[in-house]
């Protein structure tokens, strides 16, 4: 039996540039001047909620933003991710004309990473405060962390003790 | 006489408010009664969790779920730990899924406890936060028998279970749930027929299937508009595919509609839970693999090599290979799902929450559409926000 | 204070109709009837065993509030009766959870908008200190914003937890030599 993420990769044709598969989940990445067409394709063919519509910053790695939109259709169950890869500066098409429910969460990407969004009818900040600078999840923004008062020593923050290993089999 | 106009009125339902379940501040544009706009503002409990798990280890990161969705907070543990375990492609033991199942579906009974006493309470029925809280303490007392806290547990292990049940866990429960019909039926003779009840939740906030669809909404939202989406039918997490459940539907998608879908769902939680305990195996509660989970303590005496593992697990963490994953399950208010990348270190590279309430809280103009002002409180509990949800 | 018997059953306190008229019995009816005290005890007599919460739950520890004020744990029996929903109506604040960057300014307002004399208690590691959390996100302790009284730790602090605290604050105010601010 065809799997529903086999059927949408025949029916996107070229416009999926790669795919990424790991534990029996399917992501597709999308070229990103075809991505509304691919949403609206998946969406046509029945994964009508769009479930999550997130971002990864892959600083210092290039291009620097992934974009994920994680659909599901609710008769047959199904999931099916699509990626976009973004430049820094690039922006993304906005998903609103698809799904009103991708509102919020353009903007809540475009809050914490910066990434905007063409089209969106009101992109302005939503977790943060209105007047906040930066954009806090990218990789580039510390924690800012403070920290224990001691006197007489500073102690190290918990994101310095706590070792980072490198990335073993990548 | 000069020209009469009209002008709409703006308020602000600020954040510090008895009725909004929390620090949600809404904007409201009326027309005498008539809401003509709803402008929900959120992000007054931003806590910044997914960057303060990027900072950690993947065990370290087990405190951080209970404390975004802070009345399911075994479902949280639950989601988390499912994604890791699902990175690492491993299945934690039959006896700990069937006791994780048990916690989170008591979970479940304890948050619609909540969310009953606390609609209730905004429309003035003030006694039954009181029937009802006295029954989430009984809930709360047995989570506390098992993993010694009443709220933000940290019991779960990636792999399995800190540590076993206490004896008299499964009869302690079983003399709870026996409880719990009588109970329940107390509570819907209360409401479910009460003529101002029905006046104010019938016909109130209604969200259509499509629009429900639209918005991304999940859970009781969904379901009480006529959808039948339950990750625990569609997606079967954990077990639950072991068990023989209903998941209720309404019709209408008011706000009735969805009271009637949690207080069914607090009978079918406890169907489940009766016959998971009724089949609950015996065995170990936490994989016996060494570079996931720490050796038990009686083997530090005898190997130098558990020595180093647990110097290792506990000083560096476990190393999922690189890759992303999407893990959900159900919690009271929608689908919870946990999408987690890793590049093969010890750190999570992002972990993405993706929560309930957030997407649910989009649909809020749209039930509220040319509603009254008496409304607005009534639509609010019936979403079941938690704004830790929201906000994270 | 000297603790003299009451009078007999059926006398009245006082026929006198001028202090030149009173009796023995009247002296004695009056030292039992008559404690002295200052204004400073009674005043913080009366306040700390009727300390009105605002509601102010922010987070998780809001839950063991509201189970502090259920039946099980049952706040009122200490005076709060009543959770008042306007801050003016309240003279004790709880606060309950994490404060974020964005909530800060609406701590501070809603402190300012309760009347003197007001009180605030930090319930739960994330109003004390920041919690578990020390990040961009929070404001590393309530106390940053507003006089805190009391911290209860824990996360959340069990309900028996408040209550103790709460006990703290009523032993504070009962201080009659303490002036805040």
């Amino acid at each position: 039996m065809t799997r529903p993420e086999d059927v949408l990769v025949q029916r996107l044709g070229e416009a999926v540039v790669g795919q990424i598969r790991f534990r029996d989940e399917v992501t597709l990445v999308v070229a990103r001047e075809r991505i509304l067409q691919a949403l609206e394709a998946a969406r046509d063919m029945g994964f009508r909620l769009l479930t999550d519509l997130t971002a990864v910053d892959r600083h210092p790695a290039q291009p620097r933003f992934d974009v994920v939109y994680l659909l599901t259709s609710v008769e047959p169950p199904a999931w099916v991710r699509l990626m976009v890869h973004l430049a820094a500066d690039q922006t993304a098409p906005s998903a609103t004309s698809l799904w009103p429910g991708a509102n919020w969460l353009e903007r809540e990407v475009f809050d914490l990473f910066g990434i905007r969004f063409d089209g969106h009818p009101d992109l302005r900040r939503i977790l943060m405060p209105d007047d906040w600078e930066g954009h806090p999840l990218r990789k580039d923004y510390p924690l800012v962390e403070e920290p224990v008062e001691f006197r007489g020593h500073t102690p190290k923050v918990p994101s310095q003790i706590i070792p980072t290993s490198k990335p073993r089999h990548a | 006489m000069s020209q009469l106009t009209k002008e709409t009125l703006v308020l602000n339902m600020g954040p510090q408010h008895p009725a909004t379940h929390g620090v949600l501040r809404l904007i409201l544009e009326l027309e005498g009664e008539v809401i003509l706009g709803v402008e929900p503002v959120i992000g007054y409990l931003h806590t910044g969790f997914e960057k303060e798990m990027e900072t950690r280890t993947y065990h370290q990161n087990i405190v951080f779920p209970p404390r975004i969705e802070y009345l399911a907070t075994f479902i949280e543990e639950q989601a988390y730990v499912l994604a890791v375990e699902k990175l690492l492609g491993i299945t934690a033991p039959k006896r700990a899924e069937v006791i994780r199942l048990i916690l989170a579906e008591l979970s479940r009974i304890a948050s619609h406890l909540v969310y009953l006493g606390t609609a209730a309470i905004d429309l003035n029925v003030t006694s039954l936060l009181m029937y009802c809280f006295r029954d989430r303490e009984e809930i709360l007392d047995i989570f506390e028998m098992v993993s010694g806290q009443r709220m933000m547990h940290g019991y779960f292990r990636i792999g399995g279970l800190q540590w076993d049940l206490p004896e008299g866990f499964a009869e302690r429960v079983q003399r709870f749930l026996e409880d719990v019909p009588r109970r329940l039926d107390e509570y819907e003779a209360l409401l479910t027929d009460n003529l101002i009840w029905r006046k104010r939740t019938e016909g109130v906030a209604v969200l259509s299937a499509e629009d429900a669809i639209r918005y991304g909404c999940t859970g009781p939202v969904l379901r009480g508009s006529g959808v039948s989406y339950d990750v625990r039918k569609a997606f079967p997490y954990g077990g639950y595919a072991d068990y023989s459940f209903d998941v209720p539907l309404g019709t209408n998608g008011d706000a009735f509609d969805r009271y009637r879908v949690r207080m069914e769902e607090m009978r079918q939680s406890r169907r489940i839970i009766l016959q998971a305990l009724q089949g609950l195996p015996g065995g170990p509660v936490l994989v016996d693999d060494r570079k996931v989970a720490l050796p038990p303590r009686r083997e530090l005496v005898r190997s130098m090599e558990a020595v180093i593992h647990q110097f290792k697990l506990v000083s560096e963490g476990i190393h999922p290979p690189a890759g992303e994953v999407y893990a959900a399950v159900e919690s009271p208010r929608g689908e919870k799902g946990y999408y987690i990348v890793s590049d093969g270190s010890n750190r999570p590279v992002r972990v993405r929450v993706r929560s309930a309430s957030f997407n649910n809280l989009q649909a809020l103009p749209v039930m509220l559409h040319r509603g009254t002002v008496g409304d607005v409180v009534v639509a609010i509990a019936s979403i079941d926000i938690v704004l830790g949800d929201v906000d994270r | 204070m000297a603790v003299t018997p009451p009078p007999e059953r059926g006398t009245l306190v006082s026929r006198a109709r001028s202090p030149a008229e009173a009796t023995e019995a009247d002296l004695r009816a009056l030292e039992s009837n008559i404690l002295t005290t200052t204004v400073d005890r009674v005043v913080s007599w009366a306040r700390r065993n009727s300390l009105w919460p605002a509601q102010f739950g922010l987070a998780c520890c809001a839950i063991e509030m509201i189970a502090t004020a259920q039946a099980r744990f049952d706040i009122a029996r200490f005076g709060s009766e009543a959770f008042r929903a306007s801050p003016r109506q309240a003279d004790l604040m709880i606060v309950s959870g994490r404060v974020s960057q964005k909530m800060a300014p609406v701590v501070k307002h809603i402190y300012e908008q309760m009347l003197d004399p007001k009180w605030v208690i930090a319930m739960g590691d994330c109003a004390s200190c920041g919690g578990v959390f020390n990040n961009y996100a929070l404001v590393q302790g309530v106390d940053k914003l507003i006089p805190v009284d009391v911290y209860v730790a824990g996360c959340p602090p069990r309900p028996e937890a408040l209550l103790y605290g709460f006990l703290k604050l009523q032993e504070l105010i009962a201080q009659p030599g303490r002036r805040r601010r």
